[in-house]
Formats: C-alpha cells, sequence, structure tokens
C-alpha cells in the first residue's frame, strides 16, 4: 500500500501536521508511520514523507539515517534491542545479550535463518533497575533471565505462526 | 514525603479526577490569579534549579525571556537518555497531570503560546498516555483557549524522538523538534533569546522532573519548598540508583541527604554481601566517577558539596560499582557509548572518541602499553572544553577520572 490517501493514516498525517508551526517539523511521526506501514523506512516510504511535506527525498533520508530508532533495512518479525550499557551490564546484560544471539544463532545485527528474530545491542534505555531488559518491536520487556527469554521465544514465535496461518486462511 | 512520586502514595493519581482530588491545579490556579512576573518571582524565591543535570535556576531561566516578544514557547526535556537515568518516566508514568501542570504554569509565566514535550523514542507509549491527558485537560478548559477562563490560551503537544542520546542537549532537541538533523547549535543567541528558540522565537527548555517540581511551589509556597533540602541545593530530588546495591531504583529525597543514607538505608548496601562497593558514577556516564570511600558516602547530596569532592550531582543517576569490577572496562563501556552518540559535527569528539575507543579496546586485549595510558589521558584532556557542546567534555571525564583515581586497573593491563 501507500501513507498518502491510505485512510488508516489520514487522521494522524493531518493531526501531525498541524501541530507545528513548519510542515517540516512532521517528518519524525511522519517516519514512523511510513515505517509502520513497510515494516522499515524504504525509499517508497521516504519518497510519500518528502512529498507530504514539500521535501526533497535526500533530505528526508538524512533524517531517517540519523536516529537509530528507523530502520533503514528489513528486520526479523521480532526486532530484539537488548540494552548492554553500563548499569546493565553490570548486572549481566552482557552475558546475556551474547547468549541470546548464540540462541538464536545469529550475529550482532543480523537476523534468524527463520526470519523471525533480528538481535541488536543499545544503549540505556531507562530501565536500569530492571536489567537485564530489552525492547521487542520497541516494547519493552524488563527483569529477563534465560529460562524467561526461552518461554517468550517460545510465544513468539507461536504467535507469528498463528498470525500467518491465519493471513493464509483468508 | 514525596512531592514528585506521588503515584507511590496516591493510588490512581494519573486519572484527572484523583489528581484534582488530591490538590491537582491548585498551584496552576494560584498562578493563574497572579501576574506572570509573579509567578517567576515565586520560582525564583523557591529557589529550585534545573534537574535535567547542569543546576541552572528554574526562575532566573524563566526571567530571561523577554516579555515584549509576541510568540514564545515552552520546551520539555523528556529524552531521558544518559546512562543510568530513568526518573521522568516514573514521573510520566504514574503521576503525568503534575508535570503538565507544571509545564502549564512555565507557559503562562513566560506567556507561550504552546508547550512541546519532546519525549525519547522509545517513551511512544507514555506520548500516547500524555495525549490521552492533554485530551481530558481540554474536555475541562485547562488546556485550549482561554485556559480555567483567565483569557489566557496555550497548546500542549507531544513529540517523540527517535533515539539518539544528543537530542537530549538542548539546542540539538529544538532542531530535531523543527525537523533538521538532531546537531547542537551555536550559541549565542541561546533559546531564550529571539533567534535562538523553537522556530527562532525565544524558548524555555526545562527537564521533566524541574517542571513537575512547580505545581508544588505555587500550591505550597516558595518557603516551603526552600525548607526541603539545603541551602543552594533546594528541595527534593529523585535518584536513580543502579549497578551493585540491593535494592537498585528511584528513590526521592531531599537535597542534601547523604550518599551513604542512600545507598544502605535505601538501597540496601551491596548486592553481594563480601563483594564492598569500589566506586559510583553519580551522575550517569557524563560526570567525573568517585571512589566510594568513606568521604564520599558521608557527602551530602547537593550542588555545592558534590563539587567538593570532585563531581556533580547531575541528573543523579547514580551507577555503583563493587570490587569486582575493572574500572578500565568501565571506560570502555563509557566511552562507547559516546562514540556511538556523538553527532559527528565537531572533530574533537567524532574522532577522538572512536580513537579512544580503539585504543582502550587494545589495552583491554592486553597488547596495549603504559604509553597508550598515558597517551588516552592527554587526548581527553585535549578534548575537553572544545567542541560545540558539551557532549565533548562528558566523553573526556570517564577516562580522565579513571585513571586518576584507579591507575592500578589500568597498569594491571599493560605490565606484562
Ligand atoms: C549531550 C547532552 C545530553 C543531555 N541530555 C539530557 C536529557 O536527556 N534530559 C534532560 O533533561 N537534559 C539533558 N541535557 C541537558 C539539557 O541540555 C538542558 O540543560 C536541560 O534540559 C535544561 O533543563 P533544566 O534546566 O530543567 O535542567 C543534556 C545535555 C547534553 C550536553
Ligand atoms: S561535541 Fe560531539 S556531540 Fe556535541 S556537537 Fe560536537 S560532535 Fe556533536
Ligand atoms: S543501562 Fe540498560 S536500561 Fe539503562
Amino acid at each position: 500500500m501507500a501513507i498518502i490517501g491510505n485512510s488508516k493514516y489520514e487522521e494522524r498525517i493531518n493531526h501531525h501536521i498541524a501541530k507545528y508551526e513548519t510542515k517540516r517539523s512532521a517528518v519524525m511521526p511522519l517516519l514512523y508511520i511510513a515505517q509502520e506501514e513497510y515494516g522499515w523506512v524504504n525509499q517508497d516510504g521516504i519518497n510519500e514523507v518528502a512529498q507530504l511535506l514539500n521535501l526533497d527525498p535526500t533530505q528526508v533520508k538524512s533524517i531517517a539515517g540519523f536516529y537509530t530508532m528507523y530502520s533503514e533495512k528489513p528486520k526479523g518479525v521480532y526486532w530484539l534491542q537488548v540494552c548492554t550499557d553500563l548499569p546493565c551490564a553490570l548486572q549481566g546484560a552482557d552475558d546475556f545479550h551474547a547468549w541470546l544471539k548464540e540462541e538464536l544463532g545469529v550475529e550482532e545485527g543480523g537476523t534468524s535463518a527463520d526470519g523471525m528474530f533480528t538481535v541488536e545491542h543499545v544503549m540505556c534505555l531507562a530501565a536500569c533497575d530492571k536489567a537485564p531488559m530489552l525492547q521487542c518491536n520497541f516494547r519493552y520487556v524488563e527483569d529477563l533471565d534465560q529460562n524467561k527469554m526461552r518461554e517468550l521465544l517460545a510465544k513468539w514465535r507461536a504467535e507469528a505462526a498463528a498470525s500467518m496461518n491465519g493471513r493464509s486462511a483468508e | 514525603m514525596h512531592i514528585l512520586l506521588r503515584g507511590r502514595d496516591i493510588d490512581n493519581i494519573k486519572q484527572l479526577a484523583v489528581y484534582e482530588k488530591h490538590d491537582g491545579f491548585a498551584g496552576m490556579k494560584k498562578a493563574l490569579a497572579m501576574t506572570p512576573a509573579e509567578v517567576i518571582d515565586v520560582v525564583k524565591a523557591s529557589g529550585l534549579r534545573g534537574r535535567g543535570g547542569a543546576g541552572f535556576p528554574t526562575g532566573v531561566k524563566w526571567s530571561f525571556i523577554p516579555q515584549h516578544e509576541p510568540v514564545k514557547f515552552v520546551t520539555i526535556n523528556a529524552d531521558e537518555s544518559e546512562t543510568g537515568t530513568f526518573k521522568d518516566r516514573e514521573i510520566m508514568e504514574e503521576n503525568p497531570y503534575q508535570l503538565i501542570e507544571g509545564s502549564l504554569i512555565c507557559a503562562y509565566a513566560i506567556q507561550a503560546k504552546a508547550v512541546y514535550i519532546y519525549l525519547r523514542g522509545e517513551f511512544w507509549d507514555i506520548g500516547d498516555q500524555l495525549d490521552e491527558c492533554i485530551e481530558a485537560l481540554r474536555e475541562k478548559g485547562f488546556v485550549g483557549k482561554n485556559i480555567m477562563g483567565s483569557g489566557y490560551d496555550c497548546e500542549v503537544y507531544t513529540h517523540l524522538g527517535a533515539g539518539a542520546y544528543i537530542c537530549g542537549e538542548e539546542s540539538a532537541l529544538l532542531n530535531s523538534l523543527e525537523g533538521y538533523l538532531g546537531q547542537p547549535r551555536v550559541r549565542p543567541p541561546f533559546p531564550a533569546q529571539k533567534g535562538g528558540g523553537l522556530y527562532k522565537e525565544a524558548t524555555v527548555v526545562n527537564n521533566v522532573e524541574t517542571l513537575a517540581n512547580v505545581p508544588y511551589i505555587m500550591s505550597e509556597g516558595a518557603d516551603a519548598f526552600k525548607a526541603i533540602g539545603t541551602e543552594q541545593s533546594a528541595g527534593n530530588k529523585i535518584y536513580c540508583v543502579s549497578g551493585h546495591v540491593k535494592r537498585s531504583g528511584n528513590y526521592e529525597l531531599p537535597m542534601g541527604t547523604t550518599f551513604r543514607e542512600l545507598l544502605y538505608d535505601h538501597a540496601g548496601g551491596p548486592l553481594y554481601e563480601d563483594r564492598p562497593f569500589k566506586a559510583m558514577l553519580p551522575s550517569g556516564g557524563s560526570g567525573p566517577i568517585v571512589p566510594l570511600t568513606d568521604e564520599v558516602l558521608d557527602t551530602p547530596m547537593s550542588y555545592e558539596d558534590c563539587a567538593n569532592i570532585g563531581t556533580i550531582i547531575g541528573s543523579a543517576s547514580i551507577i555503583v560499582m563493587d570490587e569486582t569490577v575493572d574500572m578500565t572496562w568501565v571506560a570502555s563501556k563509557v566511552t562507547k557509548f559516546f562514540k556511538h552518540e556523538s553527532c559527528g559535527k565537531c572533530t574533537p569528539c567524532r574522532e577522538g572518541t572512536y580513537w579512544l575507543d580503539k585504543v582502550i579496546d587494545r589495552i583491554l586485549d592486553g597488547r596495549g602499553s603504559p604509553d597508550d595510558v598515558k597517551r588516552i589521558a592527554d587526548v581527553a584532556e585535549n578534548m575537553a572544553g572544545t567542541t560545540l557542546c558539551a557532549l565533548g567534555d562528558f566523553a573526556a571525564n570517564p577516562i580522565i577520572h579513571t585513571i586518576r583515581h584507579f591507575p592500578d586497573d589500568f597498569a594491571q593491563h599493560v605490565q606484562s
């Protein structure tokens, strides 16, 4: 699909454009909408955001590239960002991160062979008293250990499988 | 007593009716009955200082805004990205109306047209909650046109960042909000001046915790606030404790409480009984590290007393490390943070953090020499004070102070 002319986004796009003094200010919220639609910030999304805000696509692309929460390439179904910054690391986050990569058979920043999980480490997420922790598709999961994580991975796999089946049955 | 983390004392204070029942918007009502200049005087008299790190007197900051300018803004710094900081999150999650009330009082005091709350991108669900609060307030006539029948108009909006620590620096925050790269601006002009703020208009930038204090100051009076804390550090502060303590978490206590009381009585002392404390970063990764000696433990947590022990209280993101922690590894962790977060605009910061990281890795690998240790100390000394924003100084701190206080931790890696 697209974000322009998509009734799913129209109200939100208009709200964001209206709330600032300049159109340009809406570039960040609109990039989130593009990412929601395409799963990552692809060229189509960049072009549409540029068109909506009367900007040059290269300007929009440089904004997207500056921030880590806009993904410039497709990720797994679950994008796992493990905090390994100092306070979390003092509570075992480095070992947890290494274990998780091994468990899923991925390198730093890589995606598991089944396309399900991307794993990378990130800086402090303001949850340092609940380490080890990660965000999964931008949702915080806190106070983790290996057992809890194994259960979560199984749960997410099952949820992904269920939604695939649902889609093929449609 | 909690002034800020009232969500811990009062169930459902995040609901407007409950917040109102517990003196919510009493401060706002008082403020609207005064002139803007009188409101600024109350905040000045309270001694409130900025909780975002620099500790600048809040009322003085507001008084810099030129009254005659027709368009002014308030921007709330909810970027909360300093390593070890998780206090603004609890305020906004559990007591959101108090932040909005404080922001509106600030807005009235400088006669701002609108308030923008700049949240780190990961806080999108907090943003959704704040949006709901703003709508509830609009329905009551507390946001928008003719607030509480006063004739004063003000809008409140949220804005999400997208993962860049540097956007917590106030001028980078403004660039980011305007849709430009989130890089710091050359100053002057400062945000409070025409030409330097949001959309080039005079703008107050305040931290979440700073503004969440303001309703109390207005409703209880400047003297009540000033009675808490020390002479130069008034009020309560939220201390974020993490690392090797039994009970990590947020603790709201008067400024001037000692580190010992915080770390032993509240946070429960060392995580492992047989591993005593070794060091502490009192202001996240960006402030100077100090050894946890008795002298340091008995120091009151105030702006003035922390300066006496060679560090800062800053954002009070207190990271505690026990005797098993190698300070070379700490320097490496913190350096990797700043290398990742340098916006790349100035050469000493961009190249310096890159180079420091490489050499520290070499030292940690056992391939370094005693000269390498001297060299990183020199590079860090030369970086400090030469950059456009304070991140360059922050990045120099961990190197300079870990080497100064813990030379043996470095020496063990280079004497083979
Ligand atoms: C690199 C850098 C990062 C910063 N990050 C934050 C932050 O995440 N939150 C914050 O409130 N202030 C942060 N600050 C401080 C702000 O620039 C500014 O001083 C503060 O928002 C002013 O508000 P206050 O007076 O209420 O403290 C940062 C400063 C620098 C140099
Ligand atoms: S000191 Fe670093 S973060 Fe600050 S403006 Fe310069 S390059 Fe950017
Ligand atoms: S260090 Fe991991 S959340 Fe702060």
